[in-house]
């Protein structure tokens, strides 16, 4: 059985237009199903309007999606908790504390049962592993945006969540600061092995970390068109990868899906996109729907 | 050049200060110099009539001089500063039942104002989470906030003194009511404008309703809160002299009124600095305790 299931949801809004007739619908996306195991870093990128960050969303208990439902380890998700911890992109850092009262509060709520001295251990550890010395006494205003992602990587790291949400993390970052959180983010993955699930505009950024990229058409009525493997070995590291052609590859096939694929009609399930595909590739899998 | 440079040095600011005080003191001086006596012209009936009156008395040297006791027009700087020294003199000093020294006025003035402007905002922001928490009576509650809001604090004085028919406790609540307002405005905006996503974390982090309300809500709509608190203070401030004055319960605000119907202009002068000081102090007071509740928004 899937880890995380993602099952055929939609999300609709209904229209308030004075033209509009009753019980006309917006609809958002539609009928979204696919599946993420235990361990695996998945991206979605589609352009903005798609509704992606809305899946995200549904799937951190935010929103309630229209039809279907997401499921993790058997159980569906009807409200934010413990187990799925989000990165926001706004960072949504507590302004009035500092980088380490913000790790710090997050695990005191994972781990009610602690004695003070234990929550604290195990949010130094944490502010280490993300290379926050020196600034956990410092509140998010006095720190940089990079620091500040990293405040909040480390705080939904530290809780230990089955599923980890990356909602477009490192989008207000500047891109030189963008590498090496990217890398830091692949550190603490690979010690970790968190399941992952990333919306993000950044096809690189994507390629680099995901294990397969999730490929969304334009929105109103978005669908998810295809999901790509991605086969480059890891450890990946920035410097390498450009030289890489099934980097290349993935990252053309990408591009031109989001130029032109992702305009296709409504409702039409044009298996063409598929074929764009370099077919001399065997290591780049479709796991097309 | 010389003067910008002066203007960009440390004391710079502080100097033009004092220069503004020495102008306006000189010009103060000078607009309110009493005429020198002159006696041409008046028969020696007339001048033992205004002797008799007290409007010119004889110098040392035997010559007739406008009376100093008796100014007419604003008194000049001198007097009040002479008026300042006597009242500063015995500012502890109790002469009778209403005649109480300046530094006991003051007192019992920032008594009265602390405790009404305190009682207030616990009832205020107490009352703004209530309304800020719910969206519905948010809703239902702001027209009364709003009408309630504009009403000046005096305006509840004969209501407020027919009803608890007591001058003292009037006082209080007349500055009670002028801390109301802008805090439960202000609060009940703070709470329910709370970024999203600091509620989205604290959803994430299972918190339960108290922590969430004092680790994330309050501390979030603090800064609100506090701007609240700030317009609530000016407002009490300002309301806490006329409702001295109306009221005739001593403070330094009622001090204005005794000196005014002293005919003691000096006095009122005096007094009004004196106003100046206090509020001048307490918001300085006010100020210190707010900076340890506000945070840089990121």
């Amino acid at each position: 059985m899937a880890f995380l299931r993602v099952d055929h949801v939609s999300k609709t809004y209904p229209v308030l237009d004075d033209k509009a007739r009753k019980g006309d619908s917006f609809v958002v996306f539609r009928k979204v199903a696919f599946e993420i195991h235990k361990g695996e870093f998945l991206s979605m990128i589609g352009h903005s309007g798609c509704g992606k960050s809305t899946l995200l969303n549904i799937i951190a208990g935010f929103d309630q999606p229209s039809e279907g439902g997401v499921i993790l380890e058997g159980r569906e998700i009807t409200r934010p908790g413990l187990d799925r911890m989000v990165v926001f992109q706004s960072f949504a850092l507590m302004p009035w504390l500092t980088a380490f009262d913000n790790v710090r509060l997050a695990v005191r709520q994972a781990h009610p049962d602690w004695s003070p001295q234990q929550v604290r251990d195990w949010t130094q550890k944490y502010i280490n592993m993300m290379n926050l010395h020196g600034a956990e006494n410092k509140r998010p205003a006095f720190l940089s945006g990079g620091m500040r992602q990293r405040v909040g990587l480390a705080r939904a790291f530290a809780v230990e969540p089955k599923v980890l949400l990356l909602d477009e993390p490192f989008a207000q970052i500047d891109a030189l600061t963008r590498g090496g959180i990217q890398e830091e983010l692949v550190r603490m993955w690979n010690a970790t092995r968190n399941t992952v699930f990333m919306v993000t505009h950044d096809v690189d950024e994507a390629i680099l970390l995901s294990d397969r990229i999730a490929l969304m058409t334009n929105g109103p009525d978005a669908e998810l068109a295809e999901i790509i493997e991605v086969t480059i070995p890891r450890p990946r590291v920035r410097a390498a990868l450009i030289d890489s052609p099934e980097y290349h590859r993935i990252r053309n096939h990408i591009l031109h899906f989001l130029m032109k694929g992702a305009k296709r009609e409504k409702h039409v399930k044009s298996p063409s996109n598929i074929t764009d595909l370099p077919k001399t590739s065997s290591q780049l899998q479709v796991v097309g729907k | 050049m010389a003067s910008q440079n002066l203007l960009k040095s440390k004391v710079g600011p502080y100097g033009l200060s004092l220069l503004i005080l020495v102008v306006f003191l000189f010009v103060w001086q000078m607009s309110t110099l009493q005429p020198a006596f002159d006696s041409a012209g008046k028969t020696e009936d007339d001048l033992m009539v205004m002797e008799f009156n007290g409007d010119i008395v004889k110098d040392a040297k035997g010559n007739y001089i406008y009376n100093p006791d008796k100014v007419k027009g604003i008194p000049g700087p001198g007097k009040v500063f002479e008026k300042a020294r006597v009242e500063l003199g015995e500012a502890f000093v109790k002469k009778g039942a209403n005649d109480h020294g300046i530094g006991l006025l003051v007192i019992y003035t920032i008594r009265r104002f602390l405790v009404g402007f305190i009682a207030g905002s616990v009832v205020a922001v107490l009352l703004g989470i209530i309304v800020g928490l719910s969206r519905p009576l948010y809703i239902a509650l702001n027209p009364f906030i709003q009408v309630l809001k504009p009403i000046s604090p005096l305006a509840w004085m004969p209501l407020l003194l027919y009803s608890i028919k007591d001058p003292y406790w009037t006082a209080i609540l007349v500055v009670f009511m002028s801390s109301l307002w802008p805090t439960v405005a202000n609060t009940a905006f703070g709470v329910n404008s709370i970024r999203k996503d600091y509620l989205q974390v604290s959803a994430l982090l299972e918190m339960s309703y108290f922590r969430r309300l004092f680790q994330v809500i309050l501390p979030a709509a603090a800064p609100t809160i506090i701007a609240g608190l700030r317009i609530s203070f000016g407002s009490a401030l300002v309301a806490v002299v006329p409702a001295e004055m109306l009221l005739g319960e001593l403070g330094a605000g009622y001090l204005t009124w005794i000196e005014w119907n002293n005919l003691d202009i000096s006095g009122v002068i005096f007094a009004i600095l004196v106003v100046g000081v206090v509020g001048y102090a307490l918001d300085y007071a006010f100020g210190r305790l707010a900076a340890a509740f506000t945070y840089s928004e990121v």
